[in-house]
C-alpha cells in the first residue's frame, strides 16, 4: 500500500513538473509582457532595461529553475498587470470559483440523476424524448451563447436576475462568500446553470444508460419474480448499482468544472480564478498564467491521486497486481 | 379644485424627489478593464489614468475639447529671461484626503518620483533637469534646454502627498523585479474630487465625493466602478439597469442602444488614429514572392496602395459610420493638423494598376499583413477589408491576425513587412508622432517605426522641434515635416477613431478625446 502511494506521489510530482515546463515553454510564444507593461511612450532602451530587470533575458532553463524553486516556497512572484503577489490574487479569487463550481456540480448531479432515472424508467415516453433532444441541443450550444442567452432572457427582458458579478459578499476573514446574502444567491443562479448544463447532460445520459443496463440484468428480473415492489426494485436495487460509476465521473468532473469555468466566468464577469486567467492572458501576465496552470494541474493531480488510492482500497485485484509485480 | 390639489401634490413630490436625487446620485460605471494600479506613477495607461484622475489631481488638465486647463496650477509660464525654466503657480487652499495641506513640496516630490527610474511616466519628463519649490505655492521646473511644450506632457502626472508617501515608504515607484508590492498600489491619498472607499481589483471600486475638495461639489456623489470584460455582458448590464454608464461600447451595438428607449449614446472623436505601416529599405520583404527587391520601397507602389484604399467604404461598412477617415496620421485636435493635409484621394483602381506596372510589378506581388485583433475598434475587420481592396490591384495579401500582446512585439522588433497600428497623441502636438513613428529607429527615438523609415534630414528637424521656442518657426517646421511625411507616404492612415459612451436617459457625460471621461462633468436633467 505504502509503496503504491509513494510511487503515485512520485508520478504526480513528475506530472506537475512537466505541466510547469510546458506552461513555461508556451509562455515564450504568447507575446511580450514588456510591451504591454511599458505602453507607447517607452523607448527601446526602456524595453531592454525592463527585460533585464525582470530576468527575461536569461536563458529559458534558468528562468524555469527560478520559477520552480520559488513555486516550491509558495512564491509565484508579482503580477505584471496588477502589481500584487500572484499567490494572494489566486487565493482571493478562489472562493468565488469554488462556490460556482460546487453550485453547478450540485445542479448537475441532482438534475442529471433525476432526469436520468426518469428517462430510463420511461424510455418510450414522449417526455423522455423531449428531454433527450433538449439535452442534445443544450450540450451542442457553446457555453458563452447559453450564458448570453440566459442573461438576455432573465436580466435584460424579465429583469429578475442580475446580469453580471457576484452580488454582495460577506467576508468571513478566511473566505469571502456570496452564499449568505440574497443578492449573492441571485447572482449565482445564471452562471451556475450555464456551467452545469454540460455536466448535467453527461450525468443524465450516464445514469440513463447505466440504469437501462442494470434493469436488464438477472438480479432485477429475480427481484421482480420475488414480487418486490417496483419502487423498491428501481430505487433500492437498480439505482444503487447505477450510482458507482456516476460518483466516479462526478468526482473527476468537479476538477474540470473548477478548471474550465473560464468561459462562464468571463460571460458573467464572475470574479473567480478563471476570469483572472483570461485578463492575464490579454497582457501576457506570465506569473499569473504560470501559477494558474500549475494550480489547475495540481487540482487534477490531487483528484486523480485520491481516485486511484480509493480504487486501490476498494478493488482487491489491483492489490494482487501490485504484489505480483504486474 | 381637487384635481389641482392632486397635481400640486404630485408636482411637490416630484420636485422633492428631484432634489433628493441631486443630493445623492450614484453612478454605476462599467468599462472593459480595471485600473492596473493605484500607484499614480507606475503605469502610463489610459484606463489607469482615468481612474486616477478621480482620486489624484494634476497641475494641468485637458477638457473635453482637448484644451489645457488649470487644475492644481492656476498659472504657468516660461520664466522671464530664462527660456529653460517653467514656472507653475499653485492653487491655494487645497487639501489632501487625509487633511494635509497641498504645497509646492508635494509637487517637487511627485515630479521627482514621476521621472525616477521605476516610473513609466519618465519619458514625458525626459527634458527635466531639476524641480524646485520657490515658495509654498510656486514651483520651478528647470529644463535641459528650452522646452516650449512641456506643459502638454504633465496632464497625467499626479501629485501625491510627500509626508504620507514617506510615511508609507513610497519614495520609489514599485520595482517589479524586486518582487514586492507597495502601499500605493491599493491605497490612495490625493487631492481629487473623490475619495476611494473600497477597492476589489477587477471586481468593484467605490468612490465617494470628497467634502474638502476645492472645486464645486460634483453632481455625482458616489461612483461604483465595475470592470466588465465581455462586451455583450457590458451592454446587457446597461440594458438590464444594473449599470448606468458604459464605456467601450462595441460599434455593432451603438445603433441598437440609440434606438432603445431609456438609453442614449454620446459620441465624439478620439485622439487616436489607425494606420498601416510598411517596410522601407532595399532589402527584400520576408513575406513576399518578390525576392530581389522591396516593392514597397518604391514610392509608386505606395501611391498605388493608397489609391486602392477606399477609406469611406471602411467607415461605412466596417465601422458602421463610427470613424473619421483621414489622409494624415494626426488627429484634428493635434497641433500641426490642417484640413489640407487631412484630404485623401478618391480610390482609383485603374491608376493604381498603372502605377504598379510602371513600378515594375504588372502582376502585383504578395505580402503578409499583420494585424491585432483585440486592441482597436474592429481592427481585424479593417485589415480584412484592406486585403480585398489591395487584391483588386493584384497585391495578394495574406492576413496574420494576433492578440495585441503578440502583435506589438512584431512591430517594435521590426519583424513585420506590413502592419496595422493605432496611435494616440497625449501631448496634442505633432512632435510626439514624429518622435516615435517617423524618426529613424534608435535607442531613444522611432520605437514604433517598425518599417524602419529613415530620412536624416527629417530627423534633424524633428530633434530641433524639441528645443525650438519660437512657436511660429516651430509650427512652420512641423508643417514642412508633415509635407514630406505625406508626400513620402511614410504611413498609410485610415481614420481617426470615434468614441461612444452609452448611458441611461437623464444623464449626460461628454466624450473625452483621450477617452478619460471625468464623472465630475456628468450632469443630470
Amino acid at each position: 500500500m505504502l509503496a503504491f502511494v509513494v510511487r503515485r506521489l512520485l508520478q504526480s510530482v513528475i506530472v506537475m513538473l512537466v505541466v510547469a515546463f510546458i506552461a513555461f515553454l508556451v509562455f515564450r510564444y504568447v507575446g511580450d509582457p514588456v510591451t504591454s507593461m511599458l505602453g507607447q511612450d517607452s523607448t527601446i532602451a526602456d524595453h531592454e532595461a525592463l527585460r533585464e530587470r525582470l530576468g527575461l533575458n536569461q536563458p529559458f532553463y534558468i528562468q524555469f529553475y527560478h520559477f520552480v524553486t520559488n513555486a516550491l516556497q509558495g512564491q509565484f512572484g508579482i503580477s505584471y498587470r496588477l502589481q500584487q503577489p500572484v499567490g494572494k490574487l489566486i487565493m482571493e479569487r478562489l472562493p468565488a470559483t469554488i462556490e460556482l463550481a460546487l453550485a453547478s456540480a450540485t445542479i448537475a448531479l441532482v438534475g442529471g440523476v433525476i432526469l436520468g432515472i426518469y428517462t430510463a424508467l420511461r424510455p418510450r415516453a414522449f417526455s423522455s424524448g423531449v428531454i433527450m433532444t433538449a439535452s442534445l441541443i443544450g450540450v451542442s450550444l457553446p457555453t458563452f451563447l447559453i450564458g448570453i442567452g440566459l442573461i438576455y432572457v432573465f436580466a435584460v427582458e424579465l429583469k429578475v436576475l442580475p446580469s453580471f458579478g457576484r452580488g454582495t459578499v460577506t467576508d468571513l476573514g478566511w473566505w469571502r462568500t456570496g452564499l449568505l446574502t440574497e443578492s449573492g444567491l441571485r447572482s449565482l443562479i445564471l452562471p451556475a446553470i450555464t456551467l452545469s448544463l454540460f455536466q448535467l447532460t453527461l450525468i443524465m445520459r450516464l445514469v440513463r444508460a447505466e440504469m437501462l443496463e442494470v434493469l436488464r440484468t438477472d438480479y432485477i428480473r429475480f427481484a421482480r419474480a420475488r414480487g418486490l415492489s417496483t419502487r423498491a426494485i428501481n430505487f433500492g436495487h437498480a439505482l444503487r448499482n447505477t450510482m458507482v460509476p456516476v460518483i466516479t465521473i462526478t468526482g473527476l468532473q468537479l476538477g474540470s468544472v473548477i478548471a474550465f469555468a473560464i468561459i462562464t466566468e468571463t460571460v458573467f464577469q464572475w470574479p473567480g480564478v478563471g476570469s483572472l486567467f483570461v485578463n492575464s492572458v490579454q497582457v501576457v501576465d506570465v506569473p499569473v498564467m504560470a501559477a494558474y496552470l500549475v494550480f489547475v494541474a495540481l487540482v487534477f493531480v490531487v483528484i486523480n491521486l485520491f481516485v486511484d488510492i480509493l480504487y486501490f482500497i476498494v478493488d482487491p485485484r489491483l492489490r494482487d497486481g501490485v504484489r505480483s509485480g504486474k | 379644485m381637487q384635481k389641482t390639489l392632486v397635481r400640486l401634490t404630485a408636482a411637490l413630490i416630484a420636485s422633492t424627489m428631484l432634489v433628493g436625487a441631486a443630493n445623492a446620485e450614484t453612478i454605476r460605471w462599467a468599462r472593459a478593464s480595471d485600473a492596473l494600479t493605484l500607484d499614480p506613477h507606475s503605469q502610463n495607461q489610459g484606463v489607469t489614468h482615468t481612474f486616477a484622475h478621480h482620486i489624484y489631481e494634476t497641475l494641468l488638465d485637458r477638457d473635453s475639447d482637448g484644451n489645457l486647463q488649470p487644475r492644481l496650477a492656476t498659472e504657468w509660464f516660461v520664466k522671464d529671461g530664462d527660456p529653460t525654466v517653467w514656472v507653475f503657480k499653485l492653487r491655494e487652499g487645497v487639501k489632501f484626503h487625509n487633511g494635509a495641506d497641498f504645497t509646492a513640496e508635494d509637487v517637487v516630490f511627485s515630479f521627482n518620483r514621476a521621472r525616477s527610474d521605476g516610473s513609466n511616466l519618465k519619458q514625458l519628463h525626459a527634458e527635466v533637469a531639476d524641480v524646485t519649490a520657490i515658495d509654498d505655492h510656486t514651483v520651478e521646473v528647470q529644463m535641459i534646454g528650452p522646452s516650449p511644450l512641456y506643459p502638454n506632457n504633465i496632464t497625467n502626472t499626479f501629485v501625491m502627498d510627500k509626508d504620507w508617501s514617506e510615511e508609507h515608504k513610497l519614495q520609489d515607484v514599485q520595482d517589479f523585479a524586486a518582487g514586492e508590492s507597495n502601499y500605493a498600489v491599493l491605497n490612495t491619498n490625493g487631492t481629487g474630487p473623490y475619495v476611494l472607499k473600497s477597492r476589489e481589483v477587477d471586481v468593484q471600486s467605490v468612490l465617494t465625493a470628497f467634502e474638502g475638495h476645492w472645486a464645486d461639489a460634483p453632481a455625482v456623489t458616489e461612483i461604483v466602478y465595475l470592470p466588465i470584460t465581455d462586451a455583450a455582458t457590458r451592454v446587457a448590464a446597461l440594458l438590464s439597469g444594473d449599470v448606468d454608464l458604459v464605456q467601450d461600447v462595441p460599434v455593432q451595438d451603438i445603433e441598437r442602444l440609440r434606438n432603445s428607449a431609456g438609453f442614449k449614446i454620446e459620441t465624439g472623436p478620439e485622439n487616436r488614429f489607425i494606420y498601416f505601416g510598411y517596410r522601407f529599405g532595399e532589402e527584400p520583404l520576408k513575406s513576399s514572392n518578390i525576392t530581389d527587391s522591396n516593392p514597397i520601397n518604391n514610392s509608386l507602389v505606395r501611391e498605388a496602395m493608397e489609391l486602392a484604399l477606399d477609406r469611406d467604404a471602411i467607415k461605412q461598412i466596417v465601422m458602421r459610420g463610427n470613424s473619421i477617415p483621414t489622409g494624415i496620421p494626426n488627429p484634428p485636435f493635434v497641433n500641426g493638423w490642417t484640413a489640407e493635409l487631412d484630404a485623401y484621394p478618391a480610390p482609383d483602381l485603374e491608376k493604381a494598376k498603372a502605377l504598379l506596372a510602371e513600378a515594375g510589378y504588372p502582376d502585383g506581388f504578395s505580402i503578409t499583413l499583420d494585424t491585432p485583433n483585440n486592441r482597436y475598434v474592429n481592427d481585424e475587420a479593417i485589415s480584412t477589408a484592406l486585403v480585398g481592396m489591395l487584391g483588386q490591384i493584384g497585391v495578394k495579401v495574406t492576413l496574420a491576425s494576433r492578440p495585441v500582446a503578440e502583435h506589438s512585439p512584431l512591430v517594435i522588433n521590426n519583424q513585420s513587412d506590413f502592419y496595422l497600428l493605432g496611435w494616440g497623441v497625449p501631448t496634442f502636438d505633432s512632435a510626439y508622432v514624429f518622435n516615435d513613428l517617423v524618426h529613424t529607429k534608435t535607442d531613444k527615438h522611432g520605437t514604433y517605426n517598425g518599417g524602419l523609415y529613415s530620412n536624416p534630414e527629417l530627423d534633424e528637424k524633428i530633434i530641433a522641434l524639441g528645443t525650438e521656442t519660437d512657436l511660429d518657426a516651430r509650427n512652420a517646421s512641423i508643417a514642412e515635416i508633415w509635407e514630406v511625411v505625406k508626400a513620402d507616404r511614410v504611413l498609410l492612415p485610415i481614420h481617426n477613431q470615434v468614441l461612444s459612451y452609452a448611458m441611461r436617459d437623464g444623464m449626460t457625460l461628454p466624450v473625452h478625446p483621450e477617452d478619460q471621461p471625468r464623472l465630475t462633468t456628468v450632469t443630470f436633467e
